[in-house]
């Protein structure tokens, strides 16, 4: 008998150890956003009707299996029944293509903690031109914080066919980052377990800091109520369901695998129903949080700008009208506005282009999601705090520790399966796998760190998980109750655990689940052809904002090809297993 | 006749300094945006010593030693405060070109703004660019330094754990080995009593029969 599964020391790092995967930078950058664009309060619920209809369900679904089978996506899957074996493939396959952007993301983060500790902040100000009369040309046109993003962090392409060349800052980072999961995942389980005690639990500390800060910043409560204030009308919108349901579903990282891998290092008695209830409450409640600090900064911000808006409309009446400088306030300015526009009116006629209309609610409706959440807007707000070094520092930190410990679950599903396979694992040690795993997608990563890298991150962001993982999960749930069958998964489950399983499980993954999921599967097959060709957001220098292009036909293919590949190692695993079991049942016949 | 040429002299001199005359620029100051509470009014004797910079910068033009507090002329003096302002050569008739004024002023703009305590935004010269501070780029970017000094920790913590890993394995290898060994020299030495081997059942190869153990069902659940 070779040796025995490592275990998790004790159940608390098993919970933490999906709580640091589930927790993840999707919690801070994608449900603020949806929040917003789906009605502020009343986006909660639909969110929490789909937690508890499909999130909690399908969450104790994979880890019962892992923790029933003992074994990564691979070999659970091929036990629970052998035509099975390319669901636990396509898991694999899904997860390298994640841990191949997620980390580019690390070295993002790593990128602008080094450069927080400078002072000013260098996405504060904005390099100066030539002949240093003024200011980039580039910069002066879109933000410095945008600037630093595009120009200096990215040297971003102005399209996805001019590759460029890799940016070695960038590349520098992405090995550290590499370094660093490696030094983590190292020893297996022995390693992981102790890790998990810090990104799980650090990210809060520093989101509790934050949140006593961007309450007491100035202009917080106007974000906050914002972001509250319900808009019924959009609980009818089928928009705001369906991404309540996505990101629920992603957030949880169902259908990866590593769900499934981290519960097989439990203990076979480990009670894995309270554990699934108690990791989706928390990553829920997280994501709510995330955003009450989110959507105080958002207010901070954009009262800034309003102001800011507000005392250049001063200064251009002062400077036009040559008044008492200090005589224009925020007060009077209507009333002198329109004192003026009777007094002088030819000359107010000239001005009165250039006059914004400053408004608090449109800088607040700006919503801004994903990596231009994070690297933008954040920045901007946290270079106009006091102490912003120190801000900075504490925002990338947390950040970095949700996405390594994200990555953890990653590459936790990828080396499961390869650790179990025998083959593997016969020649060579732990340790050389999960490096030679860790080389390899570096080496891969390099790609989003060539000038035209981001647009690729995006193509992987969009596509290579999304269609994929919806089918995996669907594969399973349909597969544990029918295949499987439900009733000898629920004795499996009661003479393992103890405990009987609740009707509302088993109502749940037999019909409303699996149910959720197709129609979900077939809203975003439908919008991916109502919308007929791809488009993205390329970046343009010369404008300094973004503009839309059609992908080149090669990035369609290659989309094609991501989704192609995770999704048809499903029926390719089982057409490949019918074959084997062909081939056996002629040759024993041929024998006989 | 006294009168006359006062009149005259002003005429010239009110040709000389008007707002968009060839040659004159206008200044405005933002004393309450700068100072708040400590602004200072803006009065002759403020005039005077604007009047007075704008000549110090002029003298340090070469060939323009001899500029004079008089040849500098305001103007259009508003409640802004913003005026325009004009440096005359000596005989008060010409105007110095614009091209001088700037460059002494873009030279001296410290200077100036600082006997006026206020800076490049507070006082602004329409039209004079001003030289704008490049920020302060050390030798070595600091990133790189902090860059360097993580990646040398995490690296220092890969290899301890490689190291120690294999030392593990090691110690491991050699455990098993080393006991094989005392179990083999046992196993050789077959006992004998009565010409019977003591040791009729062959344990060496047992195997364990699957179909009645399961490693689930070895200890009863509760």
């Amino acid at each position: 008998m070779d040796e025995a599964r490592p275990l998790w020391a004790t159940p608390l790092q098993f919970v933490f150890a999906c709580l640091s995967y589930a927790v993840g930078l999707g919690n801070v950058w994608r449900f603020p956003y949806l929040c917003q664009m789906y009605g502020g309060g009343s986006f909660l619920v639909p969110y929490i009707i789909m937690l508890t209809v499909e999130g909690m369900p399908l969450l104790y679904l994979e880890l019962a299996v892992g923790q029933r089978m003992r074994q990564g996506s691979i070999g659970a899957w091929r036990t629970i029944n052998p035509y099975l074996s390319g669901v636990g493939v396509a898991s694999v396959v899904a997860s390298f293509f994640l841990s191949l952007y997620y980390n580019v993301v690390n070295a993002w983060a790593f990128w602008y903690l080094f450069h927080s500790l400078q002072d000013p902040l260098p996405w504060s100000v904005c390099p100066l031109n030539g002949n240093r009369t003024g200011y980039d040309e580039e910069c002066e046109k879109a933000s410095s914080t945008q600037y630093f993003w595009y120009r200096k962090t990215l040297n971003i392409s102005p399209s996805i066919q001019e590759s460029g060349a890799v940016q070695w800052e960038l590349a520098l980072c992405l090995i550290l980052a590499w370094l660093l999961v490696y030094l983590c995942i190292l020893r297996g389980t022995e390693s992981t377990g102790k890790v998990v005690y810090f990104t799980a639990l650090l990210p809060y500390c520093v989101l509790i800091v934050y949140l006593v800060r961007g309450l007491t910043l100035h202009g917080a409560t106007n974000g906050l109520a914002y972001m509250f204030t319900p808009k019924m009308e959009q609980l009818a919108n089928p928009k705001a369901w369906t991404n309540a349901a996505t990101q629920v579903f992603f957030s949880l990282g169902l259908g990866f695998g590593s769900l499934i891998a981290f519960a097989s290092y439990n203990e076979p008695s480990n009670n894995c129903q309270k554990h699934a209830v108690v990791v989706s409450i928390i990553n829920s409640s997280t994501s709510i949080f995330a955003s009450v600090v989110t959507f105080s900064i958002y207010g901070f911000k954009a009262t800034f700008n309003y102001e800011s808006c507000l005392n250049k409309v001063i200064l251009l009446l002062t400077n036009s009208f040559d008044l008492e400088d200090g005589f224009l306030t925020v007060s009077n300015l209507e009333e002198v506005k329109s004192y003026l526009a009777s007094a002088y009116p030819s000359k107010y006629s000239e001005v009165f282009p250039q006059i914004k209309n400053c408004s608090l609610e449109s800088e607040l409706e700006t919503a801004v999601q994903g990596t231009g959440l994070a690297f933008i807007v954040y920045t901007e707000a946290i270079q106009n705090m006091e102490a912003s070094q120190l801000w900075s520092v504490l925002y990338f930190f947390m950040l970095l520790l949700l996405g390594i410990g994200s990555m953890l679950g990653n590459t936790a599903a990828i080396l499961t399966p390869l650790t179990d396979s025998k083959v593997i694992s016969s020649y060579l040690p732990k340790e050389a796998i999960s490096g030679l795993v860790c080389l390899v997608s570096c080496a891969i990563g390099l790609v989003f760190t060539m000038e035209a890298g981001n647009y690729w991150f995006d193509i992987f962001n969009d596509y290579a998980a999304t269609l994929p993982l919806l089918l995996i999960v669907l594969v399973e749930a349909a597969a544990v109750c029918y295949l499987y069958g439900l009733r000898r998964f629920e004795s499996d489950l009661k003479s393992m655990t103890g405990h009987a399983l609740n009707w509302y499980w088993k109502a749940m993954w037999g019909g409303v689940s699996p149910l959720l999921i197709i129609s979900l599967f077939v809203f975003y097959l439908s919008d991916y052809i109502i919308t007929g060709t791809l488009q993205y957001q390329a970046w343009d220098a010369s404008q300094g904002q973004l503009v839309t292009k059609d992908y080149p036909p090669y990035a369609l293919a290659i989309t094609g090809l991501l989704v192609a590949s995770s999704t048809m190692c499903i029926p390719l695993g089982a057409l490949g297993t019918f074959i084997v079991r062909h081939l056996k049942r002629g040759d024993t016949a041929s024998v006989a | 006749m006294l009168w006359l040429l006062f009149f005259l002299v002003s005429a010239i001199h009110a040709e000389l300094c008007q707002p968009d005359a060839e040659n004159a620029f206008k200044v405005r100051l933002s004393l309450r945006t700068a100072l708040g509470d400590k602004a200072y009014a803006w009065d002759t004797n403020e005039e005077y010593l604007f009047k007075a910079m704008v000549a110090f910068s002029m003298r340090r033009v070469p060939n323009r030693e001899a500029t004079e507090i008089s040849h500098v002329l305001l103007c259009n003096v508003t409640q802004r405060v913003s005026f325009w302002f004009v440096v005359t050569d000596p005989s008060r008739n010409h105007t110095l070109p614009a091209v001088e004024v700037q460059s002494a002023i873009r030279m001296n703009r410290n200077r100036i703004n600082n006997a006026f305590f206020l800076n490049d935004q507070t006082l602004e010269f329409l039209r004079i660019p001003a030289t704008l501070a490049p920020p302060t780029d050390p030798s070595v970017p600091i990133w790189i330094i902090i860059f360097g000094v993580i990646f040398c920790i995490v690296i220092v913590a890969t290899m301890l754990l490689i190291l120690s890993g294999i030392r593990q394995h090691r110690r491991k290898n050699k455990g098993p080995s080393e006991m094989e060994d005392t179990e083999d020299k046992w196993e050789n030495t077959v006992k004998i009593e009565n010409g019977i081997p003591c040791d009729p059942l062959d344990m060496k190869g047992g195997h364990v029969n699957d179909a009645f153990v399961t490693e689930d069902e070895r200890l009863t659940p509760l």
